[in-house]
């Protein structure tokens, strides 16, 4: 990644604009031609870096209210057969295998399930657990409250000083806990 | 209410989005409307808060250094505590999940020592441990959010 890499995901971090040749617009703030905006987009693309690149919704107001992480304990020789089984499953957002911490939290496996509410949230970590083949494993579903801070203060920051490089941050923690 | 237009551009463009000089001309072709008809409605969904844009998921840890965050805080200081964790700006997220656990953040910093001093200096600050669950894999191939829509 180039300095300008970095400037293009820091530009179109709030969406592309909602003109007819949205590229050519980002392309002028950038000082560089619509071609080089699509082609630096889709190899970003192509590498992984941006993992999607389209409509990202906002679950919670279309009626998605019900938001649960659960926590897995599996063992560690089958964590990633188990991940890869989870993250196939539609209603399945977003799975991650973190560090178990002893005996106080166990867990080793997290996943994130939205619905419209609780109770079919837990329909469907009932279904999950049964078609995945996690019933032997201890678990737990972690409904979210209260959100006290859902988006840094180096995401709105962006026009007052802040880097690229830490726009970019910001935004990959803001996808990481919204999607 | 939403349109069968909104509802076929909130389902079907969640990843497969034009990177072309015209992207909404190339959806409105496929959909069989105007230009102006896509537009206009991904104006009402943004202005509805539906969407939060039309743009990139980045994959997570390619750029600076990152971790979930755990506390466990007794019910009568919580707020005081959540309070000061939201007030660092290395803090993106920061939400009351119900478990013993009740405290859950992502912490942010431009490197390993950066995202370090910054969770010691929670600890230290609110007088409570703070336990750090960094991502070691990820499992989920992000194809958008699937929705049901009625």
């Amino acid at each position: 990644m180039d300095s300008l890499d970095f400037q293009l995901i820091a530009s179109v971090q709030q969406g592309l604009p909602l003109v007819e040749q949205p590229y050519a617009l980002i392309a002028v703030h950038l000082g560089t031609s619509e071609t080089s905006v699509i082609e630096r987009l889709a190899r970003l693309k192509a590498h992984g870096l941006i993992k999607r690149w389209g409509v990202v919704v906002k679950h919670r107001e279309l009626g998605y209210r019900a938001n649960a992480m659960i926590v897995i304990d599996v063992p560690d020789e089958q964590v990633a057969e188990a991940g890869a089984r989870l993250s196939r499953q539609p209603c399945v957002n977003l799975c991650y295998r973190r560090p178990r911490q002893g005996e106080i939290w166990p867990y080793n496996l997290y996943c994130m399930i939205h619905g419209t509410n609780r109770d079919i949230v837990l329909q469907q970590w009932a279904e999950l657990r049964q078609r995945c083949g996690l019933e032997a494993y201890g678990f737990d579903v972690l409904f979210s409250k209260r959100c006290f801070k859902q988006r840094g203060a180096l995401y709105g920051r962006r026009n007052n000083g802040l880097s690229s490089r830490q726009t970019a941050e910001a935004l990959v923690e803001h996808d990481q806990q919204e999607v | 209410m939403l349109t069968s237009l909104q509802k076929r551009l909130l389902n079907d463009y969640q990843q497969a989005f034009p990177l072309s000089s015209r992207p909404f001309r190339d959806i409105a072709e496929q959909l069989g409307v105007a230009e102006h008809d896509v537009l206009t409605a991904l104006r009402e969904l943004s202005d509805r808060q539906m969407i939060s844009r039309i743009g990139p998921v980045i994959a997570p840890n390619l750029i600076g250094s990152s971790s979930l965050v755990a506390m466990a805080i007794p019910d009568d200081d919580l707020e005081r505590v959540a309070g000061l964790v939201s007030r660092y700006a290395e803090i993106n997220h920061n939400y009351e999940r119900e478990n013993r656990f009740n405290l859950w953040f992502v912490a942010v910093g431009d490197n390993d020592e950066h995202l370090q001093s910054v969770i010691t200096d929670i600890e230290r600050q609110t007088g409570y441990p703070a336990m750090r669950l960094p991502m070691l894999a990820d499992y989920f191939i992000n194809l958008g959010f699937d929705l049901n829509l009625p």
